[in-house]
């Protein structure tokens, strides 16, 4: 586990200048299934990210074999393409804590930041201090030390990158986060669909339900601790709930018709869930002690995709009733429904931010599918993809990039973009597709 | 194979409905006795069964009223096999309107099924890989349905079907175009 304690932190509320630029990353994954990683490769940057040095730490001790802690803490900077780092190669020193930084260097080097920092082994920990300095203002924005056991020296590295990246923004760094999503291999005949969970980067992949009927719509709870999620096993769409530390499974909902889009609510103790056991698809309240059910919509049409809004009274969900999929918002459980989208004939599966500023779907203009998002004060709409077969949008929690699935050269794969749209990284499988993206919560 | 096999009872269907003006009595299909499609095929083939009212009774002076009746049940009989043949339908993008042409062959579906009330019949819906997979898999059970409500009005028991929606999970044909899209728009009917 990891332990920190933090030393004269600076926040500076820097806002970053808009992300108009693009990276692109190809990615490859490991052979076996069980460890099925998605790897990083970026291939294109940009002039307008904040350059940063993050030099490699200094190490005492045995430090483990794999990649170096502070080279992934430089991609997790670099792959929200909002920095741009400084290679090794092109450093002038290698300093190592703060009074080894000469400003001078940095500065005509044309760097905004330097992380330095210093690894020991410490028994069966390795204990990471590290300083990030502001060259502009000459002074150090923060240091703090923080460790964790050998065996999990990325979770270190994502957490010094959260830290620096809120010391930078001043918004919560997500790399600490995981993500969900089911891959799809249909090589030999039967298909394989398995539901995993990996780091944001795409590393420690483990596969936590397989199976050769679909498995759809995997949701965190709010705690980050488990999954609800559609699975076809028994032949027919049933939703479940799965704890990931034990593994233990229950089935919530496996009623005649459609059980589908599992949504949790902030107590993390009901979902809100699309039935079609009345007649036609349905949203519903279903509380998961008593597994009682409170109906929310009534309607001949459509009625799917419910999730949430930030004040958790209301929530968005998807209808056909005025002829084609829209986004529509209820302010509560029993209100009047409101229209949110008008921009295209085809607009669904709502994702509201955590405040209630803007809400993100999927938009049909002409012939593609794009992700969009509505500013709920202006009803301004902006589409944010290029890409053209775009499902699945999935906001990190701290409201700064956005996952979604998409087509690649016929394979189904997962990209990253800056939350107003810049293009960031993709995550595709070398063996068949990968989907239904969801970003976990930051865990509590 | 069954491509063949589809694309001759279509052919077969169309034939049919040239000439189906006289015979298409609306009766409902009796359970066949399995006569051979061969004979069936070469009864429809010959001019006595639909040449009769037309001619005013000339070409089938030879035959008793009951003959005539018998042979135009046959064909009838084999006219609803061979559209049994057709166990898939389609759709367009976003509707669950089932086409004009698909109506004849699911009428004789209903007819079959209510003819054999201990056979059963699972009706699976499908939708392309374009827009949400949740809504598509809600699209997919609206296509199912009405297909479910067209065979039951038609004559099949609610007892008999039962629905079941993989939205674009299980593609018919791979590929992200037009043609691909609406081969995977469909319901499929699978007797079990």
């Amino acid at each position: 586990m990891m332990g920190t304690q933090m030393t004269n932190r600076t926040n500076t509320g820097t806002r970053l200048p808009a992300v108009a630029w693009l990276l692109m990353i190809a990615v490859m994954v490991g052979s076996s299934p069980a460890s099925a990683e998605l790897l990083i490769r970026i291939t294109e940057g940009a002039d307008s990210a904040i350059p940063v040095a993050v030099v490699p730490f200094a190490e005492s001790g045995d430090m483990p074999s794999g990649d170096k802690i502070s080279s992934i803490v430089q991609d997790d900077l670099t792959m929200t393409g909002e920095f741009r780092p400084l290679p090794a190669e092109k450093m002038l020193s290698l300093p190592s804590k703060g009074d080894e930084v000469y400003y001078r260097d940095w500065r005509l080097l044309g760097q905004r930041y330097v992380l330095v920092g210093q690894l020991t082994r410490k028994g069966d920990r390795i204990e990471a201090r590290y300083e990030l300095f502001d060259v502009n203002r000459e002074e150090r924005v923060m240091g703090a030390t923080a460790s964790s056991s050998v065996n999990s020296t990325r979770s270190l590295a994502h957490h010094i990158s959260d830290r620096v990246y809120e010391a930078i923004t001043g918004v919560p760094g997500a790399f600490s986060t995981k993500l969900a999503y089911v891959t799809l291999e249909r090589a030999g005949g039967k298909p394989r669909y398995r539901l995993q969970v990996s780091d944001v980067d795409g590393k420690r992949a483990r596969v936590r339900l397989e199976s050769e009927e679909p498995i759809l719509s995997p949701a965190w709870s709010p705690d980050a601790k488990k999954l609800a999620y559609v699975s076809f096993e028994t032949g027919k769409p049933a939703i479940y709930i799965h704890e990931l530390s034990s593994g233990d499974r229950t089935r919530v909902a496996d009623y005649r018709g459609l059980n589908s889009a599992p949504a949790w609510s902030e107590d993390g103790r009901s979902l809100l869930v699309t039935l079609s056991k009345d007649g036609n698809a349905e949203i519903y309240k279903l509380d998961i002690e008593s597994r009682s059910l409170k109906r929310l919509t009534n309607h001949w049409s459509i009625d799917t995709e419910p999730t949430w809004d930030h004040t958790g009274e209301g929530f968005f969900f998807t209808s056909d009733r005025s002829g084609g999929p829209q986004i529509y918002h209820k302010a509560t459980e029993d209100a009047e429904p409101r229209r949110i989208t008008f921009g295209s004939r085809y607009n669904a599966r709502p994702r509201p931010d955590n405040d209630g500023k803007y809400v993100y779907y999927v938009h049909q203009r002409d012939k593609a599918f794009h992700i969009a998002r509505t500013d709920l004060r202006t009803e301004e709409e902006t589409v944010l993809t290029r890409t053209e077969s775009d499902e699945s949008p999935s906001l990190a929690p701290n409201g700064r990039m956005l996952i979604y699935a998409t087509k690649q050269g016929g394979d189904s794969v997962l990209t990253v973009i800056a939350a107003d749209g810049g293009a960031a990284y993709s995550l595709p499988a070398s063996q068949g597709d990968v989907r239904e993206p969801a970003w976990s919560p930051i865990a509590r | 194979m069954k491509l063949a096999t589809q694309q001759k009872a279509l052919a077969l269907v169309f034939s049919l409905g040239l000439v189906a003006g006289c015979s298409s009595t609306g009766g409902t299909a009796e359970d066949g006795s399995d006569d051979s499609d061969v004979s069936a095929v070469d009864q429809e083939g010959g001019s006595t069964v639909y040449g009769g009212d037309d001619e005013d009774g000339v070409s089938s002076a030879d035959m008793t009223e009951e003959e005539r009746r018998e042979a135009e049940a046959r064909a009838e009989r084999a006219e609803e096999e061979a559209m049994r043949e057709i166990t898939t339908f389609y759709f367009d993008f976003d509707t669950a309107e089932i086409k004009s042409e698909a109506r004849e062959v699911l009428v004789a579906h209903a007819r079959y099924l209510q003819a054999n009330p201990d056979q059963d019949v699972r009706i699976e819906g499908h939708a392309d890989e374009r827009g949400t997979k949740e809504y598509n898999l809600a699209l997919g059970e609206r296509r199912a349905n009405a297909v479910e409500r067209f065979l039951v009005v038609n004559g099949a028991s609610r007892s008999q079907t039962e629905t079941i929606s993989y939205g674009e999970e299980k593609p018919a044909v791979d590929g992200s175009d037009e043609s691909a899209w609406a081969q995977n728009r469909r319901v499929e009917l699978v007797f079990q």
